[in-house]
């Protein structure tokens, strides 16, 4: 588990690290020259041109060897020293990003984006579950019936829509045919005014109807698979014989024991929607860790993207792991040893 | 497991109604990507992202079918470049006349018109220009002479209907209009009934004259479009692109990202686990232990860090999209080749002394193609998808113009905020589309394939 995280980061770096000594070296260049222009009485103090030249090709190779610029990315040394950095959280300093308060730092940037992320995406896949999970339990209980058709059928369609099609229709029906919703999802007033809560509330709520209408479907279909097995075996035919009452047996029994894999997939939706966010976010411009991705990509922001990386595998590593346990608790058969 | 015969699937497939709706859609695409390339020379496709190659296109156009549902009709785009030409000659003078007729039939006035034209003279001959009505008045446009030469030359212009010339010309004639005409544009008051400040209907006949004295006087190019606000068959984005050459390009390429993409991870990840479920023990787990890793990965931010730093090329891309593809086959090919290799015909291979590599190639994977045709079919909409999505995301082959592009674009230009439901509706409905029949195919192979399904 930790072996994957440390495996990921090191793509990462070695996928970016040239361009992020490039920049850095671009940045110390220009904080050079700024002083300089600042300041003309260090211009003034030289005689030739050369010798101004001079002094500040020195000031700059000064600093990149400060911020160790002049070893590799790829050396060991600075490998490790990122590395043990973004281990401990300490992700350093966006380039061109900042918070909403105005703070630059990554951690502060991550921290404020990823509660509204998971606001979002949490409503939205404990609604798909809920929904999915009755829907697939009355679908696989019946099969072959009205429900259990029009559940399969509108699953399989609205699995090949991409969310973020949908919710562009969904802007051009209810933000501009009737303007019901806003278009963006980012609230106009600042966060700091006690309104900020509702009206982030209220903006959220197109893309939150969004994503639950394109992922019912397949989760009801997952439990309709699930339930149509467990509906055949034995014990459920032994409790119809008894006479049990039919919902009973549905929601008591079977669904007891399609517990543990849809468990299981709940988990991974959870961090899987946090991935899948940023292209959602990008489309409805809801100001959460995926736009922040996203405007990171966009302008090569480095340290942001090597923060936002990392959070996101720990969550999709973390959810793996709680994933497992879930599975052994709910079903024993899987636990070894004892 | 299956030990089912490929006669067999393809009768129960020709049972299945699913299956055979995803045949149906997939022939449709297919032809439409044939065409396409047919039809649409790639030079067309390939200045996509030129501007200068579609200046004579309308902006942001809805499509002309619309007129047919509307009741107030839309003025159609119209791109006239077949004149009919007649020249005269009087003494010293030639007369060169291009004439373009264009029936008017709609409830709004066009949005502009351009005249586009390259001449060849010597001197400084005449240009005139005029519109006959279908209530027979001419309006005169233009009367200018062209830049002097003294030896042969070719001159290109445009005049455009908001040149200052052709409105203080169109303005003369207020006389004829029974309204105030100084806030009108020229092309307002040119198509306006003389009465009220209504469009005309009928006939009109833009008129261009050229006057050359003595030498050789022609125009060999000669064009004349009328903006509308409604062009072609899927209309045209803010950029002035013509949609319809978009989707039906997009076509060929969807089919070729999604199938090259499932194709290859199937293969790979069917060969991968496979190996590793024959060989079993260390290998196994070694193996599994990277299939693990590659799976734990996420894949949509490596997408795009991948595709930032390294290259977007749409093969490059490909094989990024194959890199995340593999792994889910690999670990169903492996558990499914731990059932096969027990099997007695494993194991009288293995003892007649057959090559590791025989064996697999030639006793399991066989076994297994039947799984792996339905996971090639499901995995196609997957792959067509994260490639829209990263291309909506701007981070795809600009050279190869796909639907996600397309959809691209439309988000940079607010097209959803402002209703330009063309530009959003048929891209997204053909990915879905294509992701369907594949779907479907998918579907009613697995049916078939997984017994337990079948309920």
């Amino acid at each position: 588990m930790f072996g994957v995280l440390v495996i990921t980061l090191l793509l990462t770096i070695s996928l970016v690290g040239s361009n992020m000594d490039a920049i850095l070296k671009q940045g110390v260049t220009f904080q050079v020259r700024a002083e300089i222009t600042d300041n003309p009485a260090i211009a003034k103090s030289f005689s030739s041109v050369e010798e101004f030249e001079g002094y500040i090709q020195e000031q700059i190779e000064q600093r990149a060897r400060l911020l160790g610029l002049d070893e590799p990315w790829h050396s060991p040394q600075r490998l490790g020293l990122t590395m043990f950095k973004i281990l401990t959280l300490d992700f350093g300093h966006a380039t061109f990003l900042t918070s909403d308060l105005g703070s630059s730092d990554v951690r502060d940037i991550i921290l404020e984006k990823l509660p509204r992320t998971v606001l979002l995406f949490t409503t939205a896949t404990v609604i798909i579950s809920v929904i999915g999970v009755f829907l697939g339990a009355l679908a696989g209980s019946k099969a072959g019936s009205a429900v259990d058709r029009i559940t399969s059928s509108f699953a399989i369609i609205s699995s090949s829509f991409p969310v973020w099609w949908i919710g562009m229709l969904m802007i051009f029906v209810f933000a501009f045919a009737y303007q019901v919703f806003p278009a963006r999802a980012t609230p106009p007033i600042p966060p700091s005014d006690p309104a900020y809560v509702g009206a982030l509330l209220y903006h959220m709520a197109l893309p939150l109807i969004t994503i639950v209408a394109i992922g019912f479907g397949s989760w009801a279909y997952l439990v309709r698979n699930f339930m149509v097995g467990i509906m055949q075996e034995d014990f459920i035919l032994a409790k119809r014989a008894i006479g049990i009452h039919r919902r009973k047996i549905i929601y008591r029994h079977a669904l007891k024991n399609a517990a543990p894999p849809i468990v299981t997939i709940l988990a991974l939706s959870l961090s899987g929607s946090l991935g899948g966010a940023i292209i959602t976010e990008a489309v409805f411009d809801w100001p959460g860790m995926g736009r922040l991705y996203f405007e990171a990509i966009t302008v090569m922001d480095l340290p942001v993207i090597i923060g936002a990386t990392y959070v996101l595998t720990v969550f999709f590593l973390a959810s793996i792991f709680v994933a497992d346990l879930l599975y052994g608790y709910f079903d024993p058969r899987v636990r070894t040893g004892s | 497991m299956s030990s089912v015969t490929p006669q067999e699937i393809r009768q129960e497939f020709a049972k299945s109604r699913m299956g055979i709706a995803g045949i149906a859609i997939l022939s449709a695409l297919a032809i439409t990507s044939v065409l396409a390339v047919a039809v649409i020379p790639v030079e067309t496709f390939r200045e996509w992202n030129d501007p200068s190659s579609w200046l004579e296109y309308p902006k942001a156009a809805v499509p002309a079918w619309t007129n047919v549902f509307l009741g107030q009709k839309v003025p159609e785009h119209k791109i006239l470049d077949s004149p009919r030409v007649v020249s005269e000659r009087h003494g010293d003078i030639t007369l060169t006349s291009h004439r373009f007729g264009t029936y008017f039939d709609y409830d709004d006035f066009p949005n502009d018109w351009i005249y586009e034209f390259s001449a060849q003279y010597s001197g400084s001959p005449l240009l005139q220009m005029s519109v006959i009505r279908p209530d027979a008045r001419e309006i005169r446009l233009l009367s200018a002479s062209l830049p002097y030469s003294e030896s042969p030359t070719t001159h290109n212009e445009r005049i455009f209907s908001t040149d200052e010339i052709v409105r203080k010309n169109v303005a003369m004639q207020s006389g004829e209009f029974a309204f105030a005409l100084d806030r009108l544009s020229a092309e307002d008051i040119i198509f306006s009934q003389g009465h009220v400040h209504e469009p005309l209907k009928g006939q009109y006949v833009f008129l261009v004259n050229l006057y050359g004295v003595g030498t050789e006087t022609k125009i060999s190019q000669s064009k004349l479009v009328i903006g509308g606000k409604a062009f072609g068959a899927m209309g045209t984005d803010e950029l002035r692109r013509d949609l319809a050459i978009g989707l039906l390009w997009g076509t060929p390429l969807a089919l070729f990202i999604g199938l090259a993409v499932a194709i290859a991870s199937v293969i790979a990840g069917l060969l991968y686990g496979v190996y590793a479920g024959y060989m079993g023990k260390r290998t196994d787990e070694a193996m599994m232990r990277f299939n693990d890793v590659v799976y734990a990965l996420p894949a949509l931010p490596f997408l795009i860090i991948l595709s930032v730093t390294i290259s977007n090329s749409i093969f490059l891309m490909i094989g990024f999209l194959m890199i995340f593809g593999w792994v889910g086959i690999a670990k169903v090919a492996r558990s499914m080749a731990l059932q096969i290799k027990t099997r007695g015909y494993v194991d009288a291979a293995n003892m007649m002394g057959q090559k590791n590599s025989r064996v697999i190639l030639r006793h399991i994977v066989p076994q297994l193609l039947p799984y792996a045709f339905a996971s090639i079919a499901i995995s196609v909409p997957a792959a067509i998808t994260t490639e829209a999505g990263l291309s909506f995301l701007g981070l795809g082959d600009p050279t190869f113009p796909t639907w996600g592009q397309i959809l691209h674009d439309a988000n940079v230009y607010g097209a959803a905020a402002r209703g330009l439901w063309w530009w959003i509706t048929p891209p997204g409905m053909m990915i879905a589309v294509t992701g369907l029949a594949f779907v479907f195919i998918g579907n009613a192979l697995d049916a078939i394939v997984n017994p337990k399904l079948k309920r």
